[in-house]
């Protein structure tokens, strides 16, 4: 059918191809235009901010660069994020992979509903999820006064720093799962479990191969975000140096010391990290492509 | 699903498709294990780190009386930080409509050097930390940055100043647009451009009359998104603003300070309006989005 038509389409007008594509596309000068503005844009609002923080953070050289980084707080705010950072990507991971299980492969009522609630942190302001807890386990909190008689304490410390941070991380695993396995249905698993395989099995051997560049994708980014995240734990931290500082929050207390090299020196860890984050995806994206 | 659409499809053929046929068949596809232990982790997971935290802050609200509850928030200082909040991300979501279509336009529909480069880096603010925005942007745009250094002589201040917090709101919700717009457009079958123009439209009549209807529901979704990630946005934006009360201090910021001020009343009653406010708009992108999936299935 195909073959005839454009046939027939040339026949009757000989330049068709030039007319058709002036019809499904814009001018030169207006396509440049577009190209131009878009990236003039992107330069000054992504490229030049990332620039600057390299730019600063070198700005003295690369000893007081290290040094920056070799400072005692510096040192303890980076394996303070580096704990956080992996409570909350392993509790998240964990959650994404059971909640994606339980939403992806059966159907029950209200989903959308669990769907958009698991969603919900994206929405919620972080400064608002470091509140939340507060609330909850402050000194003034819900639990405030069981937790000081029993001597324990989440706000201003480790619990309440990771609690923050996989409130706000919550969705990250689960969003990037939930609709590829929806996509990939469920005739795979029925097949193994038809030919004798236990549901574990299944999982492991099924479900996880068929999701894993998704899946790691969503532990890089859950990741990025759990290492950077500013508001929510500013708010639950206390900022007590050395203790319960993390990175971004040392971040912070530099750049308003205005020792700026030494803040872009630990913001460019993070900027690093954020580059990593950004290039393990292009590649996770192609590997997934070329798997299909 | 083809699989159970064929079933339903094979079975209508000697009867009608009952309620009693669908049972079964949603029973047959439960030979998968694990329904009842993940919903009930995904479930109670759920409400121990989301749900019981946020209902605290409703519960706390509780204690205030309705009229404790209004005069805190309809304060000057609360009024005049959540009206900097809304105001200035709707501005920064409108930036992002506008730019974000070009910056999307071009990716999906142009060929140029460095194409793939550009598309990657266009997910930068999602994995920038805020903070490292916040301080990058103070620098870059201060009244000695490259940018601020350019902008100054021309009379026009951006660090410490509203227009300060509009520059980091816009940067971080440039990806939601071009993020939701893009699949849309690759989905988008030519076919009905060439229809147009063979009937005689213009490009700007194609683009206005017969594209644009298809992509709206979505460049709205991409707004909404940017809008609600303004509104709470904290880090990036703390150290451009200037933060100065009643003219660029942000509500998320109030928060803060009434918190470092123990008024938990206050930086309660303020926290419980803005998450009202994101309540309303992620309803409104759920529509948004069903609506978008509604016309791309028509087209």
């Amino acid at each position: 059918m195909a073959g005839p038509a454009t046939g027939f389409a040339e026949r009757v007008r000989p330049n068709g191809t030039t007319q058709r594509r002036s019809a499904r596309t814009e001018s030169l000068i207006v396509r440049w235009l577009i190209i131009g503005v878009s990236l003039l844009f992107l330069f000054v609002f992504l490229v030049l901010p990332l620039v600057t923080v390299f730019v600063q953070a070198f700005s003295r050289g690369i000893g007081p660069y290290l040094g920056a980084l070799t400072d005692p707080d510096a040192v303890s705010a980076i394996r303070l994020t580096l704990i956080v950072a992996a409570i909350s990507v392993v509790l998240n991971l964990l959650f994404g992979l059971v909640a994606a299980w339980s939403i992806a492969k059966f159907e029950f009522p209200g989903k959308s509903l669990l769907i958009t609630l698991i969603d919900l942190p994206f929405s919620v302001s972080p400064v608002i999820s470091g509140l939340v807890f507060v609330l909850l386990f402050g000194a003034q909190g819900f639990f405030g006064a069981w937790l000081i008689e029993h001597d324990m304490k989440i706000i201003f410390a480790l619990p309440g720093i990771v609690l923050a941070t996989v409130l706000v991380t919550f969705p990250f695993v689960a969003r990037e799962l939930i609709p590829l396995m929806q996509e990939q249905g469920t005739q795979e698993e029925e097949a193994a479990i038809s030919l004798g395989a236990s549901g574990l099995q299944t999982f492991f051997r099924v479900t996880l191969p068929n999701v894993k560049w998704a899946l790691l994708y969503g532990v890089l980014l859950c990741n990025a975000r759990a290492m950077g995240e500013f508001g929510a734990v500013a708010v639950v931290s206390g900022h007590i140096r050395g203790e319960t500082n993390t990175m971004p929050l040392h971040i912070e207390i530099l750049y308003n010391e205005y020792q700026f090299m030494a803040s872009f020196a630990v913001a460019s860890l993070l900027a690093l990290l954020a580059l990593v984050t950004l290039i393990a995806k292009v590649v996770l994206e192609r590997f997934a492509i070329s798997e299909q | 699903m083809s699989i159970v659409a064929h079933t339903i499809g094979d079975r209508s053929d000697s009867r009608e498709t009952t309620s009693l046929d669908r049972r079964r068949i949603r029973r047959r596809r439960s030979v998968i294990p694990g329904f009842g232990i993940t919903l009930g982790l995904t479930l109670t997971w759920l409400a121990l780190i989301v749900l019981i935290p946020l209902g605290g802050l409703f519960l706390k609200t509780a204690e205030l009386s309705p009229s404790q509850f209004w005069s805190i928030v309809t304060g000057t200082r609360a009024l005049n930080a959540l009206k900097i909040s809304f105001g200035l991300s709707l501005v920064a979501a409108a930036v992002n409509l506008f730019f974000g279509a070009l910056v999307g336009w071009a990716l999906v529909r142009y060929e140029f050097p460095g194409k793939r480069l550009v598309d990657a880096i266009i997910d930068i603010p999602f994995a920038l930390p805020t903070a490292v925005a916040g301080i990058a942007l103070t620098t870059l745009f201060a009244e000695n940055g490259w940018l601020g250094g350019l902008l100054s002589p021309l009379g026009i201040k951006v660090a410490f100043t509203p227009l300060g917090i509009l520059i980091a709101l816009i940067f971080i919700g440039l990806p939601f647009v071009v993020r939701t717009l893009q699949p849309v457009l690759e989905d988008l079958d030519t076919e009905i451009e060439e229809a147009a123009a063979t009937l005689g439209a213009s490009r700007w009549q194609t683009i206005t009359r017969v594209i644009a209807p298809i992509v709206l529901p979505s460049l709205l979704t991409g707004f909404a998104l940017a809008f609600a990630r303004a509104v709470g946005e904290y880090g990036s934006v703390i150290f451009i603003a200037g933060n100065l009360p009643n003219v660029s201090e942000i509500a998320p910021l109030l928060i803060v300070i009434r918190l470092e001020e123990f008024k938990y009343a206050d930086a309660t009653a303020i926290a419980v309006v803005m998450l009202l406010a994101s309540f309303v708009i992620l309803f409104a992108i759920n529509r948004l989005q069903r609506w978008s999936a509604e016309r791309t299935s028509h087209s």
